[in-house]
C-alpha cells in the first residue's frame, strides 16, 4: 500500500477519535452524571457530608452497616 | 447518581504526613533553585562571578543545577504532594503502598542531593533536563515505579465510582515520564560516572527532545493542569466550569503534545517532513491549551469578587492567563519562520521562563498556601498580608524577567541576521552581546524579585506550622479530626 493511503487513514482516524471523545463528552444523556462527577472535590467535606448525613437520616436504621449504593451508570 | 462518600459521616484517615514532608520540601527546593537561577543570572550580567569558586561555580556547571533544582526538586516535590493529596481527597481513600510511600519521599531526597553534588563537579550526559549520570538515572526510574504503584494503587482501592479529572492528568503525568525518562536515559555505561547515549546523530537529537518537550507537556504542563482542576474549584468554592470540556481537554492534549518536540530542531538535520508536523502539531496545540485554560478561569464566574479578598486564588487565577499566554506564545515560536527569529536567543528563554514562573511556580505557590492551612489544621495562614506582597513580588518578578526577555531575543535575533548589501554580517556576536547587557541586568533584577517573594512564603509556612494555634481555632478544612475518630 502507498504510505499516502495510510497517512490518510491516519488522519480520518484521528478525526473519528476526536470526535468521539466530543460526543461522548457532550452527549445530553451524560450531562447530569457529569454535573455530579464536578462536585467530587466537595464531597469529602465536612459540610457535604453533615447534609448527606441528614438527607439519609430516615433511611440510616434500615441502611446500617450496609454499604450505600454509589456510583452512576457507567 | 452520586459519588459521594460511602458511608455519610466517616472519612478514611488520609496520610497526609507524607503530603507535609513533600510540601515543606517544595519550598526548601524552591527557595534553592531560584536562587542558583538569581547566580546564573548575575553570572551572564557580571561574568566575573563565574569565578567564585572554579571550576565548581562555572555558569555551565550551575545551568543545569538550577534547571533540575527547579523542574525536578521544586516542582517534582510540590507533584509529589498534591497528587498524593488530591487521589486521596478524591478517591476518598488511605494512600495504598506501605514502604513504597516513604520509599518515594527519602528516594528523591537522595536523588536530588546526587544531582546537586555530581552536577558542580561536571559528571554530566549532556543532555538537556536528563543531565544526570546513569547510576542516578537507575535511582530515579525505580523512585517513578513506585510513583505509579502508589498512585494506581490508591484508585485501584477508591471508595468513589467515578475518576476525578485531576486524577486523569497526574496519571498521564506519571506513565509518560516513565516511558519518557527511560527511553531517553538509555545509555552505555564506561565507568561509574560516565555512560555514553544509546542514540547517536540527528536520532539522539530526536529522542532528546521528544523528551524534553514532553517533559515539559506532562511533567510541567499535564500534573499541573492536575493541581488546577482540585485546587481551583476548592479554593473558589465551586465546582469547575465545565466537566465535559475537561474530559475533551485532557484526550485532546495527551494526544498531540506527544507530536510537538520537533520543533526545537527546526532547520536541522531532521527530515523536513517531521519538522513540519512538529509545527502543526504545535499549532493546533493551541486549541486543548486554550480549552483547559478558559475552563480554569471561567470556574470563577459568579465568584470574581474573591478575587479582591483571596490572595490564594489570585495566584491560581494569575497562573492560568501566564499559561494562555505561554502557550500562545509557544506554537508562535513554533512556525518556522518565526523560529528562525527566535531560535537561541534569549526569546526561547524568555518563553520558558513565563511558563516557569508564571505557570509552573504561581499555580504551585497557590497549591502549597491552599494546602498548608489544612495539612496543619489551621484556619489559614500565618499572615494572609504576606501572602498578598508574595503575590505582587512573584508577578512584578515574572513580568520583568519575561520582557526583558523579549528584547534581548528579538534584539538578537535581528542583529545576527542583518546584512550588508555586500553580503556580509553587520554586527559581528560579541555587538549583540553587549546589546543584550541591559536585558540581563533587568533579568536578574526579576529573578532576584521572584525569589524574595519566595522567603517570604517560607517565613509565612515557618510561623503558620511552629506558631501554636489560636484558642479555639478549628482548622478550615475539618476532614482531618473526623479522620482521627474513624
Amino acid at each position: 500500500m502507498d504510505i499516502d493511503i495510510l497517512r490518510q487513514i491516519g488522519v480520518v482516524l484521528g478525526s473519528l477519535a476526536f470526535l468521539g471523545v466530543c460526543w461522548w463528552a457532550f452527549s445530553p444523556k451524560r450531562k447530569k452524571r457529569f454535573e455530579e462527577d464536578a462536585k467530587l472535590p466537595f464531597a469529602d467535606e465536612q459540610e457535604t457530608l453533615d447534609k448527606s448525613a441528614r438527607e439519609s437520616d430516615s433511611t440510616a436504621e434500615k441502611k446500617a452497616g450496609e454499604k450505600q449504593e454509589q456510583g452512576q451508570d457507567k | 447518581m452520586t459519588t459521594t462518600v460511602a458511608e455519610a459521616g466517616k472519612l478514611p484517615d488520609y496520610d497526609y504526613n507524607i503530603v507535609r514532608q513533600f510540601t515543606i520540601m517544595s519550598v526548601v527546593w524552591g527557595i534553592v533553585g531560584m536562587g542558583v537561577g538569581v547566580l546564573i543570572a548575575a553570572q551572564l550580567a557580571w561574568p566575573a562571578l563565574n569565578d567564585l569558586w572554579q571550576p565548581f561555580t562555572n555558569f555551565g556547571r550551575l545551568r543545569p543545577l538550577h534547571t533540575n533544582a527547579v523542574i525536578f526538586a521544586f516542582g517534582g516535590s510540590v507533584l509529589f504532594a498534591t497528587s498524593y493529596y488530591v487521589v486521596q481527597r478524591t478517591c476518598q481513600t488511605r494512600l495504598w503502598g506501605g514502604w513504597l510511600i516513604p520509599f518515594t519521599f527519602w528516594g528523591w531526597q537522595i536523588v536530588i542531593i546526587a544531582a546537586a553534588i555530581t552536577l558542580p563537579l561536571g559528571y554530566t550526559s549532556a543532555k538537556e533536563y536528563a543531565e544526570l549520570e546513569w547510576p542516578i538515572d537507575i535511582l530515579i526510574a525505580l523512585i517513578w515505579v513506585a510513583y505509579g504503584l502508589v498512585f494506581f494503587g490508591t484508585i485501584v482501592k477508591r471508595n468513589t465510582s467515578h475518576i476525578y479529572v485531576a486524577n486523569w492528568f497526574f496519571g498521564a503525568f506519571i506513565i509518560t515520564v516513565a516511558v519518557l525518562h527511560i527511553v531517553n536515559s538509555i545509555a552505555i555505561p564506561v565507568s561509574t560516572w560516565k555512560s555514553y547515549s544509546a542514540y547517536a546523530g540527528t536520532t539522539d537529537a530526536m529522542i532528546q527532545w521528544w523528551y524534553g518537550h514532553n517533559a515539559v507537556g506532562f511533567f510541567l504542563t499535564a500534573a499541573f493542569l492536575g493541581i488546577m482542576y482540585y485546587f481551583v474549584p476548592k479554593q473558589a468554592g465551586r465546582p469547575v466550569y465545565s466537566y465535559q470540556l475537561s474530559i475533551v481537554h485532557f484526550w485532546a492534549l495527551i494526544s498531540i503534545y506527544v507530536w510537538a518536540g520537533g520543533h526545537h530542531l527546526h532547520y536541522s538535520a531532521l527530515p523536513d517532513w517531521t519538522q513540519s508536523l512538529a509545527m502543526i502539531m504545535s499549532i493546533i496545540l493551541l486549541a486543548p491549551s486554550w480549552g483547559g485554560m478558559i475552563n480554569g478561569i471561567m470556574t470563577l464566574s459568579g465568584a470574581w469578587h474573591k478575587l479582591r479578598t483571596d490572595p490564594t486564588l489570585r495566584f491560581l487565577v494569575v497562573s492560568l492567563s501566564f499559561y494562555g499566554m505561554s502557550t500562545f506564545e509557544g506554537p508562535m515560536m513554533s512556525i518556522k519562520t518565526v523560529n528562525a527569529l527566535s531560535h537561541n536567543t534569549d526569546w526561547t528563554v524568555g518563553h520558558v521562563h513565563s511558563g516557569a514562573l508564571g505557570w509552573v511556580a504561581m499555580i504551585s505557590i497557590g497549591a502549597i498556601y491552599h494546602l498548608v492551612p489544612i495539612l496543619w489544621n489551621r484556619k489559614e495562614m500565618f499572615s494572609v498580608k504576606l501572602v498578598n506582597a508574595h503575590f505582587w513580588l512573584a508577578t512584578i518578578g515574572t513580568v520583568l524577567y519575561i520582557a526583558a526577555m523579549w528584547v534581548n531575543g528579538i534584539t538578537q535575533g535581528l542583529m545576527w541576521r542583518a546584512f550588508n548589501a555586500d553580503g556580509t554580517l553587520t554586527y559581528s556576536f560579541v555587538e549583540s552581546v553587549v546589546a543584550s547587557k541591559p536585558g540581563y541586568i533587568v533579568r536578574w533584577l526579576g529573578g532576584a524579585i521572584f525569589t524574595s517573594g519566595m522567603l517570604l512564603m517560607a517565613y509565612n509556612v515557618f510561623r503558620t506550622v511552629t506558631d501554636e494555634p489560636k484558642e479555639g481555632e478549628v482548622g478550615r478544612d475539618e476532614s482531618l479530626p473526623v479522620a482521627k475518630s474513624v
